[in-house]
């Protein structure tokens, strides 16, 4: 507890006991009435008094209509009216509300904290007087830190010495545990399960992953949601009207019939309905413990905004090339044309491709092994979304699709087989063609099902073919695919697919955040799926997939969709019970007991509801 | 420039009203304040900052006199 929960808990405490102390003098014939309501007086002061200054210094400040002023005048008002045991109780259990509030919200921060525990408190430097324990934020890049077992990797680098397997459970979910050698990149967060590890840091600690996820999460409540901001609104126009339909409430109905007392009394339990308070804290705690659970299962969402507009995704755009395929191609036939060897045309491929960074071309590289690469090569041009083309020893080499050859005038025999055909022609002659296949994730058909079965729609967007788009798309039992694509048409795809889109849903993009950023954020929603460690796609996306798992897009939307029904709970109940209790108080069925429901019980059942949503499944 | 600030607020309707306080100081080109993670981020001109960071102190402190910043 805070020094702050702690002395509402002591005023709580005192308050009951010098209220039971009181109920007990009452009771008592020999003492006089004015005796007990003054240890009456003393209860309501010891729970009472910040509110009535804090009420006071409002006024002062011309801010009126907030909770402190409302519980001050409806508590005054009761004392005046002799109603002092009411005062007494409506202050006492205003003040355990406040406190359960501060509990519950602390506690859940103290959650959020405990599921995100990927921050590392220490790095062991290594320097020429020996290793040294110091705090992340002191490592230089390019400094080299030991990472022993069992221990956090604290910022992102390069391993220099040292193998192992690296548990990244707490970044993406699960534990699916990775093996690195000498030379791959390591990301911080992971644990190192293996032998000792040397890492040469490669950036700071600050631009580190961990960072970047901690802040990240720990910055989407600022990101508010419209219903949060709805709700603000709300309140401020709601409590000041409540407040004049209190005044109305006490004076016209007591001029009419001259019951002064009565009318009061009901217009005072008015007040004490009028609080907003359950709404706007159960709201942002909604939101808060729905993205904190979603970080926890490797999902990470930017904000408020986001979780409302992932629970309203009708259509999800997906990138096939890694995103629904490995991404990693491999050579899988090739189809010499008459009179070539299928050694001349793979040899002749490789050399065209030999400075691309495509995919394909590194299949076609790997596919022919150790090549003799002549010094003379001296245009190579990458024609995006088409090919290359290349000048090595006088020869010009192209290697490309269809529509590569036919800008250059070459006659070639389609290929109608499934998988990217890459035709490879030389000096303006046909050599053939090479299919190059990538496999499908294992997760993404089951994903796909669970999407359409939820009456999401799926299109499938590809740079590839038409041919090799049907045979993912058939495999996956997608209906809608765009194919042959360059990479700016993708953004225009997704644009006519937001301006073709039939009713309320929001149109999502899901891809690897490679190439991709301008159309991560173009669509209504941007996921970036495999994004550990790539700084563009987190930067673009609203919501970022730690791993490769498609399942991920279903559990993003199950938990945003969980959070807005909360929401939505919360916001009917409070609404809906305040409304009735103001009936029932304006016609004298609702008394002060039914108002302290309204008000603080109403707040406690929707924090309640909202902590619902930080459990782990 | 869009900063965070570590913030100290005591209720969720504390955390909007000082948000409605701030919102209206010269200069400020945006502001949210979350109560659930006790921070605010602040949007203005870079040139201005302190100054403007030092206004919205003093616009919270007007309508919440609990509140803290820390910076």
């Amino acid at each position: 507890m805070t020094k702050k929960e702690k002395k509402r808990l002591n005023s709580i405490i005192i308050c009951t006991v010098l209220m039971l102390a009181a109920l007990l003098l009452e009771k008592m014939s020999s003492v006089p009435q004015w005796a007990s309501i003054c240890v009456f007086l003393f209860a309501y002061l010891a729970a009472g008094a910040d509110v009535l200054l804090k009420a006071f210094s409002g006024i002062r400040s011309g801010e009126i209509f907030d909770e402190n002023f409302l519980m001050a005048v409806a508590t005054v008002g009761a004392i005046l009216l002799g109603d002092h045991r009411e005062a007494v109780s409506v202050m006492l259990f205003y003040q355990i509300g406040e406190l359960f509030q501060s509990l519950a919200v602390s506690r859940s921060r103290k959650n959020i904290a405990a599921l995100m525990d990927i921050r590392p408190d220490t790095a062991n430097l290594e320097t020429e007087g020996g290793i040294l324990t110091v705090d992340p934020e002191e490592v230089a890049e390019g400094s080299v830190i030991i990472v022993r077992t069992g221990e956090k990797i604290p910022i992102d680098g390069t391993v220099i010495e040292g193998s192992g397997v690296l548990n990244t459970a707490a970044l993406t979910g699960e534990s699916k545990p990775r093996s690195v050698s000498e030379g791959d990149a390591v990301i911080s967060g992971c644990v190192n399960n293996g032998s000792l590890l040397r890492i040469r840091t490669t950036k700071t600690f600050s631009d580190s992953t961990v960072s970047k996820i901690l802040d990240l999460v720990e910055n989407s409540s600022l990101k508010k949601a419209r219903s949060e901001a709805f709700i603000t609104r709300f309140a401020r126009y709601y409590t000041p009207a409540v407040c004049i339909s209190a005044l109305l409430l006490a004076v016209i109905p007591s001029l009419v019939t001259g019951d002064w007392r009565t009318w009061i009394h009901r217009a005072l339990t008015f007040l004490v309905i009028s609080c907003p308070c359950a709404l706007l804290l159960s709201i942002p705690l909604a939101f808060f413990g729905s993205i904190g659970g979603a970080s926890r299962s490797g999902i990470l969402i930017k904000g408020g905004t986001d979780v409302e507009s992932i629970s309203a995704i009708g259509t999800v755009v997906l990138d096939k090339t890694g995103t629904l395929t490995e991404g990693s191609f491999s050579v899988s036939g090739l189809y010499p044309a008459d009179g070539v060897s299928e050694e001349e045309l793979i040899l002749t491929a490789a050399l065209a491709e030999t400075y691309s960074t495509h995919p394909i071309a590194a299949a076609i590289r790997e596919y022919a092994g150790d090549i003799e690469v002549p010094s003379d090569i001296r245009e190579a041009s990458d024609i995006a979304g088409h090919g290359v083309k290349t000048v090595c020893s006088g020869n010009t080499l192209l290697a490309g699709n269809r529509k590569l050859m036919t800008a250059e005038g070459i006659a070639f025999t389609e290929n109608e087989l499934p998988g990217t055909v890459v035709y490879v022609a030389a000096n303006g002659k046909y050599l053939g063609s090479i299919i190059i296949s990538d496999t499908v994730k294992p997760s993404a058909p089951a994903a796909i099902n669970a999407l359409s079965s939820s009456g999401i729609s799926c299109i499938m967007l590809t740079g590839d073919n038409r041919e090799s788009a049907a045979i993912v798309a058939d495999a996956l039992g997608i209906t809608d695919y765009r194919a042959d694509l360059l990479p700016e048409d993708k953004v225009t795809a997704v644009e006519s697919i937001i301006a073709e889109r039939t009713g309320k849903g929001t149109v999502a993009f899901v891809g690897d955040g490679i190439n991709d950023a301008p159309v991560l954020m173009r669509a209504d929603v941007g996921i970036a799926m495999g994004a550990l460690g790539s700084d563009a796609a987190i930067e673009a996306a609203d919501a970022v997939l730690m791993d490769d798992d498609l399942g991920k897009i279903c559990k993003a939307i199950d938990i945003s969709r969980r959070c807005m029904r909360v929401v939505k709970e919360n916001i009917a109940f409070a609404l809906g019970v305040k409304a009735l209790c103001l009936i029932l108080g304006s016609i004298g069925r609702a008394g002060m007991w039914a108002a302290i429901f309204a008000d603080v019980g109403v707040m406690i059942l929707s924090v309640i509801n909202s902590a619902r949503l930080l459990k782990k499944e | 420039m869009t900063k965070k600030i570590r913030i100290e607020v005591d209720c969720a309707a504390c955390a909007a009203k000082v948000e409605e306080a701030m919102r209206s100081v010269p200069g400020v080109d945006s502001v949210s304040v979350s109560f659930m993670t006790q921070k605010m981020s602040l949007e203005a001109d870079s040139n201005l900052f302190p100054g403007i960071l030092n206004d919205c102190l003093k616009a919270a402190r007007k309508v919440e006199p609990d509140f803290e910043m820390e910076f």
